[in-house]
């Protein structure tokens, strides 16, 4: 039985006890309200996008540019500049993030320097994206003169995403049974024999997933790649890492604050906030559930 | 084996050939429609050319010629002294190409009794002296004034020959664009905006200024006092495609024609 | 051997030097905005900017003055706090205290989920459904103010808040709960007098993290706060937070004039801002230990 129900059937009812256990149940049922507020809050995002703007969306809206002053037509290379942004980030970070977890957990000793790195990664988890922006207008678009395009834009986002990386890295480096890198040095291997192929497989899916919720983290974000990546109006699928892009965050951005005919287009927007997080929550939700497998089965 | 096939995709991209026909063209909002317009009929006409358009203001767009991250320049106002000589300074010459004629027309929602304003109550009203609806002759409510943002060449236009130099009060709600202003008074029954000639449209009431209302005639006979040009720059006298394009957007058949469409006044 | 161990050692510093990157790109982003901020100060005296209440950066002389902008941000802050902190941390305690760990495991998901929700879509809802709401039912000039966008920043806060102080109660170690039931506390008491207290570090965390990410929002803000950059004299006035002020304005500054020094310098303000936060979250973190952190 559990440890309330013990103490209830040990101890003398009293009055006040009366009373305390009408207070309890008052506070509880308030925190349950909440807890239902909070979740209803995503219910009602999402479902008033579903509600506007899912007549906007079939195949035409998925598969062409927009036509027409973006009145008509769809938003595919909206979809196309963030799956490209998205990948160009993880390829930037994933590496990034896995080597610095690896070394965080396996070869650091607890000292100064640790707490310096550990401390830093904490602090650009926290900086705002538009300082990333500006980080990447400074130093990607003009001093390193790549120009407004995709390239500046990955670089951007990867560096955004290191955080999470290094962070579920490490969560899934954590989770290795010693064992198995005992069992490793003990047969003989180096410690990079033993990282390389004992460790990093099997800590993969954990990273994969880390990496999957950085992705659609990188996909979502709009400060970051105004400045250093995204566009109004290019039609065109990017022919170079060198070219800008259109992106769905950006694209809804701009429809819903300086498109030239905001009412006209307003089913689009909401359509292209659906494909967006669709694409978002769909992704998030697959780390997700994959990760509570992964847990389960441990 | 995901991580290689991304890698492959991603030389792939990397290792294209440079674009035949590519222009980079940013800048106002006002001239926005104009540009998109040109922009998709050209693209049709001329298909092996890439073409890329922001709008943001024009502020941006002639920063954008400054810094040489642009072939055109969208504007709605001219260029300033100040921005000339940080261009030139850069080893730009910026070009300005006439190629539209627009004016500035005050807006309300269509719910609000006002029926004309003059030039100076539009400066009270905007400076903060004038705050309620009735001492202009309306209803007794609140005026809430609505500006664009410092990048807008309609704001400049509209600080020139409206607000005379002077500053627009902070209290007024800075919007980015044309199309937002239009959206906020069109929803809003107390607001008070100004929008280019070609954001006019059914859910907003155009005021006329000192009796006068803005359209095509007034415009172009001088009649109107918040008109001006609207103006596209290059980067030096252009060549190529910058050239075709401007071309393309100053002749009477294929450009002036989509500057009506977008609800603007052609040059002829 | 001795070739192995040459090997590992390369190694070793290989990934010292990767590990590095975080350090490194933090550096060079504080690098680069102060670099491209300070020359601000050259035309404009420190005091006239911290302190200045205009903020005209195009006109002729320009204004620099954040005061406003400072304000606008910590008065959004301020709102999604109160709104955020209750929520997050009455969410957190059902999650961690009262729901069965099937309703926990259901729920757990959805907070996380709405942590996944882009900014631009926040602020897009925001924008076209909460704004008229509140210009209607409130008889308001204007539903983009401060209450929206604070309202709205709520939302991107609260799963960081709840998340992080959850976890922070559940590895509170059940010995503590058991004990104090077993002194004749009920369960809401054993909450407020043992856990709550017990865990306060890392719900102070929680709670930092919480606000630092709220003050760093760029999108909420920039489409719904309402632009107006002014020191607010209600919840229902228009303000212009710093991150709204860069992005709606970096666009047009040219590369080098004084417009675009000053926002790198209201960027490095920002940065300061966040540095602090995060500063103050750690400090609370190893300074008041967090009971049972051994099996965090």
């Amino acid at each position: 039985m559990s440890p309330e129900n013990a103490a209830r059937k040990t101890l003398p009812a009293g009055r006040r006890h009366g009373r305390r256990r009408a207070v309890q149940a008052t506070a509880f049922a308030l925190f349950r309200l909440f807890a239902v507020v909070n979740g209803m809050a995503l219910a009602l995002v999402v479902g008033f996008l579903v509600v506007r703007g899912w007549r906007a969306v079939n195949l035409t809206f998925l598969t062409q540019a927009p036509m027409d002053s973006m009145t008509a037509g769809g938003i595919l290379p909206c979809i196309a500049g963030t799956l490209l942004l998205a990948f160009g980030a993880m390829l930037v970070a994933f590496p990034l993030g896995v080597a610095a977890a690896v070394y965080l957990n396996e070869y650091a000793r607890p000292g100064l320097i640790v707490r310096i790195i550990r401390l830093s990664i904490n602090n650009l988890a926290g900086v705002p994206s538009v300082v990333f922006g500006l980080f990447g207008l400074a130093f990607f678009v003009i001093y390193l003169k790549m120009g407004v395009s995709l390239l500046a834009g990955c670089l951007t986002l990867g560096a955004m995403s290191l955080p999470v990386i290094i962070g579920a890295s490490e969560e899934a480096l954590k989770s290795v049974p010693q064992t198995y890198r005992e069992a490793s040095l003990a047969l003989g291997a180096t410690k990079w024999q033993t990282i390389w192929r004992v460790l990093l497989p099997a800590a993969l899916p954990g990273m994969l997933t880390g990496g999957i919720l950085g992705l659609s983290r990188a996909a979502g974000e709009t400060a970051p790649i105004m400045f250093t990546a995204a566009v109004f109006f290019t039609p065109k699928m990017p022919k170079s890492i060198f070219d800008e892009i259109m992106a769905l965050p950006y694209h809804i951005y701009v429809l819903a604050t300086a498109g030239t005919n905001i009412e006209k287009t307003r089913p689009l927007q909401y359509g292209s906030a659906l494909v967006l997080i669709a694409l978002v929550l769909g992704m998030n939700l697959f780390a997700i559930v994959w990760r509570a497998r992964l847990r389960r089965n441990r | 084996m995901k991580r290689m096939i991304l890698a492959i995709a991603v030389l792939s991209l990397l290792a294209a050939p440079a674009l035949a026909g590519q222009l980079t063209i940013k800048g106002s909002t006002t001239v926005l429609p104009i540009a998109q317009e040109i922009t998709e009929s050209y693209m049709k006409e001329f298909p092996g050319v890439a073409i890329s358009l922001s709008g943001s203001g024009s502020g941006d767009g002639i920063k954008a010629i400054i810094d040489g991250t642009t072939d055109i320049a969208d504007s709605s106002r001219f260029i300033k002294d100040s921005e000339v000589k940080m261009a030139v300074e850069k080893g730009a010459y910026p070009v300005p190409f006439a190629v539209a004629y627009d004016c500035i027309v005050p807006v309300v929602n269509p719910k609000n009794g006002v029926s004309n304003l003059t030039l100076a109550q539009l400066k009270d009203i905007y400076t903060g002296k004038i705050r309620n609806w009735k001492e202009v002759g309306g209803t007794d409510k609140k005026i809430v004034a609505i500006s664009r943002d410092t990048s807008s060449g309609t704001f400049e236009v509209w600080e020139e020959k409206v607000m005379k130099k002077e500053r627009v009060t902070p209290a007024a709600q800075m919007l980015a664009s044309n199309g937002a202003v239009a959206q906020a008074v069109a929803s809003n029954p107390y607001a008070l905006g100004y929008v280019g000639l070609g954001y006019l449209n059914k859910s907003l009431k155009g005021i006329p200024v000192n009796g006068i209302m803005g359209s095509e005639q007034t415009t172009l006979a001088g009649t109107y006092p918040i008109s001006r040009p609207l103006f596209m720059f290059t980067r030096g006298w252009p060549t190529g495609t910058t050239a075709d394009f401007i071309n393309y957007v100053l002749n009477p058949e294929k450009g002036q024609k989509l500057v009506k469409k977008a609800g603007f006044v052609p040059l002829y | 051997m001795p070739g192995r161990q040459a090997k590992e050692k390369i190694i070793r510093r290989t990934f010292f030097v990767l590990a590095s990157a975080g350090i490194l790109t933090l550096l060079a982003i504080a690098l680069f905005l102060f670099i491209e901020g300070f020359p601000i100060f050259r035309g404009t005296s420190v005091q006239s900017f911290f302190l200045g209440l205009y903020w005209y950066p195009t006109s002729d002389p320009p204004d620099f003055g954040i005061l406003a902008l400072m304000v606008g941000s910590l008065s959004v802050v301020a709102v999604s706090a109160a709104v955020a902190v209750p929520l997050g941390l009455a969410t957190a305690v059902y999650l961690a205290e009262i729901a069965s760990p099937r309703m926990r495991e259901i729920a757990k998901p959805v907070v996380e989920l709405l942590a996944a929700l882009p900014s631009v879509v926040i602020g897009f809802f925001g924008m076209v459904v909460v704004a008229p709401f509140l210009q209607q039912t409130f008889d308001l000039p204007t539903g983009l103010n401060a209450l929206n966008a604070g309202l709205m920043l709520a939302f991107m806060s609260v799963p960081t808040i709840c998340s992080l102080s959850e976890d922070a109660l559940y590895a509170v170690p059940n010995s503590l709960r058991e004990a104090s039931l077993a002194l004749g506390a009920t369960h809401l008491e054993t909450i407020v007098r043992v856990v709550l207290p017990a865990s306060i570090s890392g719900i102070g965390t929680a709670v930092i993290l919480g606000l630092s990410r709220a003050m760093g929002e760029t999108m909420v803000v920039l489409m719904v706060a309402g632009g107006a950059a002014m020191i607010p004299e209600s919840l229902f006035d228009s303000v212009r937070p710093m991150t709204a002020t860069i992005a709606a304005e970096m666009a047009e500054a040219p590369v080098g004039g004084s417009h675009y020094h000053a926002l790198f310098a209201v960027g490095a303000v920002l940065f300061l801002f966040t540095f602090a936060f995060n500063l103050v979250a750690d400090w609370i973190s190893h300074r008041f230990r967090q009971v049972g952190e051994a099996s965090l």
